[in-house]
């Protein structure tokens, strides 16, 4: 039953317009927590002088990854949608290397699924951004 | 003494105009979003303009959360800058020539940013506005909120702290 949560939010997610805009994939999905990595693209760009990505397109990774992990917990009925994201910005990431998060939703209730994320590019031991959210819970 | 005769206009509309291309036309991911900057005097108002590319929900369907998220971010970073630069563009301190041929000083970065999501965005142009709740030495406090058809109903609000550039000596 699970698994079969887990391949409906796959699904969900590879049919999201911008997911696929920006190349995401889903490497991991279950029980409440996703993976998804999104390639080094020249049109997301930030700073043209360093090739550093926007900020703004971490943001869409990270809130992407945080609704796959609230649609694949086991608690979750259907849908959700963010309610607030908080995002902080610990270095630049690499310009070249792809960018992973991962988000857990760490606590649920009927209404509300608390989200807690994080990406890395190469250097997996020195996150570029951490998030925290809280998410709908809808269709119950 | 006789004030000094001020400038023709579309001198001060080229300056200006130059600035805000340079700031804002200059970065990949702006052009990728399609994110435009309407200028009134020193007020800066951001347009999003809808496409198919943008949504997050198909089935509603919504604009997604983290193209309203950056698109606010984006709001927020370039009004912060303008408002930065502004006397040295309107000084000259900041060549016109320099700014075209995209040779920008450093811009602040962000520190962290939080967003609240306050009804889903339509599948329409979005716009937004920001504000420099205070700008010091170091870090920047700015908030910013997008609407669509309704000024007074925003879809999206957010506040986000920078960290200022050190100035070039």
């Amino acid at each position: 039953m699970t698994a079969d949560k887990a391949r409906i939010a796959r699904q969900f997610i590879e049919t999201i317009p911008h997911a696929r805009a920006l190349s995401m994939q889903i490497t991991d999905i279950a029980d409440g927590a996703a993976t998804i990595t999104m390639p080094y693209d020249a049109r997301l760009v930030g700073d043209p002088k360093t090739g550093v990505i926007h900020g703004g397109a971490v943001s869409a990774l990270m809130d992407t990854c945080s609704g796959a992990a609230v649609m694949s917990h086991p608690s979750a009925p259907a849908g959700t949608a963010t309610i607030d994201l908080r995002i902080d910005y610990m270095r630049a990431a690499t310009p070249g290397q792809p960018i992973t998060a991962r988000a857990e939703c760490y606590h649920i209730t009927r209404s509300v699924a608390f989200v807690r994320a994080s990406a890395w590019d190469d250097d997996a031991d020195r996150p570029v951004a951490a998030a925290t959210g809280a998410f709908t819970v809808e269709g119950g | 003494m006789p004030r000094p005769r001020p400038e023709p206009v579309q001198v001060v509309k080229q300056r200006r105009d130059a600035a805000l291309h340079a700031l804002a036309g200059g970065v990949p991911y702006i052009q990728f979003l399609n994110i435009r900057f309407d200028r009134r005097g020193d007020e800066l108002t951001a347009l999003l303009p809808f496409d198919e590319m943008l949504i997050g929900n198909p089935m509603l369907p919504a604009i997604h959360g983290g193209v309203t998220a950056a698109f606010l971010e984006v709001t927020a970073l370039i009004s912060l800058s303008w408002a930065w630069l502004w006397e040295d563009i309107e000084s000259g301190a900041l060549s016109p020539d320099a700014l075209e041929a995209g040779d920008l000083p450093r811009l602040p970065k962000t520190i962290d940013f939080t967003v609240d999501y306050l009804r889903s965005g339509l599948p329409r142009d979005a716009y937004a506005r920001a504000k420099v709740t205070r700008s010091g030495r170091r870090y920047a406090s700015v908030h910013a909120e997008a609407w669509q058809d309704n000024r007074s109903r925003p879809f999206a609000q957010g506040t986000a702290h920078f960290l200022m550039p050190v100035p070039e000596s």
